[in-house]
């Protein structure tokens, strides 16, 4: 490679190092502000604003689900599946994909009781996509094993 | 290897060798693409959350995958043009600007499309969203500075040096959904594990992507083969070659 062009090669990957360490620290100092939601264990430390509109995500609990006989009211439970989980209070219609043990997001205001009255609801896909029969095969094969973990 | 590079960046040579690349490769993605379309949209199964609505991953995902590769040809066509001084580089990086954005569109159209009945959202500021659409911002600006600089008689080397610049931008959309909180899942796909999709969502997809980027291979030749003969219009090959067609 002639000197002049390895002059310019220089440039472009010093250019390159430059904008990209640049970026990197940006990114590190906004890291906060760039997360979607705030996790359950975020929400319980206190890390997240009380009375101001937020976002707070996790997996629906288990069995959490409570559904009002009269109105649209529904609580559940958020966890990040590592011991922290949020009660969230939400009036009006889920999402087609809200089930537990799914991934949501909700957007709202965390009241000084420590629940979260949300005012949306998304739901959050994960990454594995199956057919419906096959989805059922795993779901006969779960329940079996549960019904054999039962058994001593 | 040098002498056969430094062949290639002839436009004259190029132009000559690339002849039948926009038709062979052109029909060749419509086979795939018509092949994986009616596959994917009428055979595949659906999903069990997602239903119907999966289906439109076919067109998604491989033009998510195909705007961002363009942008990485765009960006070592815009390297080449600033080391080597290729002329022929910095059209191809030119041509290749509209293609990617068109995709980049396509990308987050798509998208906005599977996230209403999915989400129950057209859109969010996640990270991932988001910096998908500063990858169209910076394939239009780069459009934009382009149409500036040739009124003017310059040439594209601010244009490379941008594409340079946005190539920051890349790692950032692959790994958003990893450093980040998003609403759009993580990869389905990686090197080191299986796809987490059965063969027959998968075949339909990877046909779908393998007629993508020979589309974009397609248009790409032929939009440079363009600028070729449009800027060498003055010279005597490209008179004779007018002449024979």
């Amino acid at each position: 490679m002639k000197p002049h062009r390895r002059q310019r090669l220089a440039v472009i990957l010093f250019l390159l190092i430059t904008v990209g360490s640049g970026v990197t620290f940006m990114l590190i100092a906004l890291n906060e502000n760039i997360n979607l939601f705030y996790s359950a264990e975020q929400i319980l430390t206190g890390a997240a604003p009380k009375n101001k509109t937020i976002k707070a995500g996790g997996m629906v609990l288990e069995g959490s689900v409570e559904r009002s006989p009269h109105n649209l009211e529904v609580r559940f439970l958020i966890s990040d599946m590592q011991g922290h989980s949020v009660p969230i209070i939400y009036t009006g219609i889920l999402p087609d994909l809200f089930r537990e043990g799914q991934g949501v997001v909700t957007e709202g205001m965390l009241e000084d009781s420590g629940n979260f009255r949300a005012s949306r609801v998304l739901a959050k896909h994960d990454e594995n996509y199956m057919p419906p029969e096959l989805a059922d095969m795993l779901n006969e094969k779960h329940v079996q094993n549960k019904s054999w973990s039962k058994i001593p | 290897m040098l002498g056969w590079f430094h062949r290639l960046g002839s436009p004259k040579t190029f132009f000559g060798m690339s002849q039948s690349w926009p038709k062979t490769f052109g029909l060749l993605s419509l086979v795939l693409l018509a092949l994986g379309t009616v596959w994917g949209l009428l055979f595949a199964p659906p999903d069990y959350q997602q239903g119907h609505s999966v289906r439109i991953m076919y067109v998604h995902v491989p033009a998510a995958a195909v705007a961002q590769s363009c942008y990485l040809i765009m960006a070592i066509s815009s390297a080449v043009f600033l080391i080597w001084n290729i002329k022929l580089a910095d059209w191809a990086a030119k041509s290749m600007a509209p293609i990617g954005a068109s995709l980049a569109f396509l990308v987050l159209i798509t998208g906005a499309i599977w996230g209403k009945p999915t989400w129950g959202t057209w859109w969010v500021w996640d990270a991932r969203l988001t910096s998908t659409l500063v990858l169209l911002l910076l394939y239009l600006g780069i459009i934009a500075l382009r149409n500036a600089l040739e009124e003017k008689g310059n040439d594209g080397r601010p244009c490379a040096v941008l594409a340079l610049v946005g190539l920051v931008n890349l790692p950032i959309i692959k790994y958003s959904v990893d450093w980040w909180f998003t609403l759009h899942q993580p990869a389905s796909f990686t090197l080191t594990e299986k796809p987490k999709m059965p063969p027959e969502m998968w075949i339909p997809l990877l046909l779908m992507a393998a007629g993508y980027y020979l589309f974009v291979f397609s248009v790409w030749t032929s939009r440079i083969r363009n600028e070729i003969i449009s800027r060498e219009r003055k010279t005597a090959w490209a008179k004779a070659w007018a002449g024979s067609q």
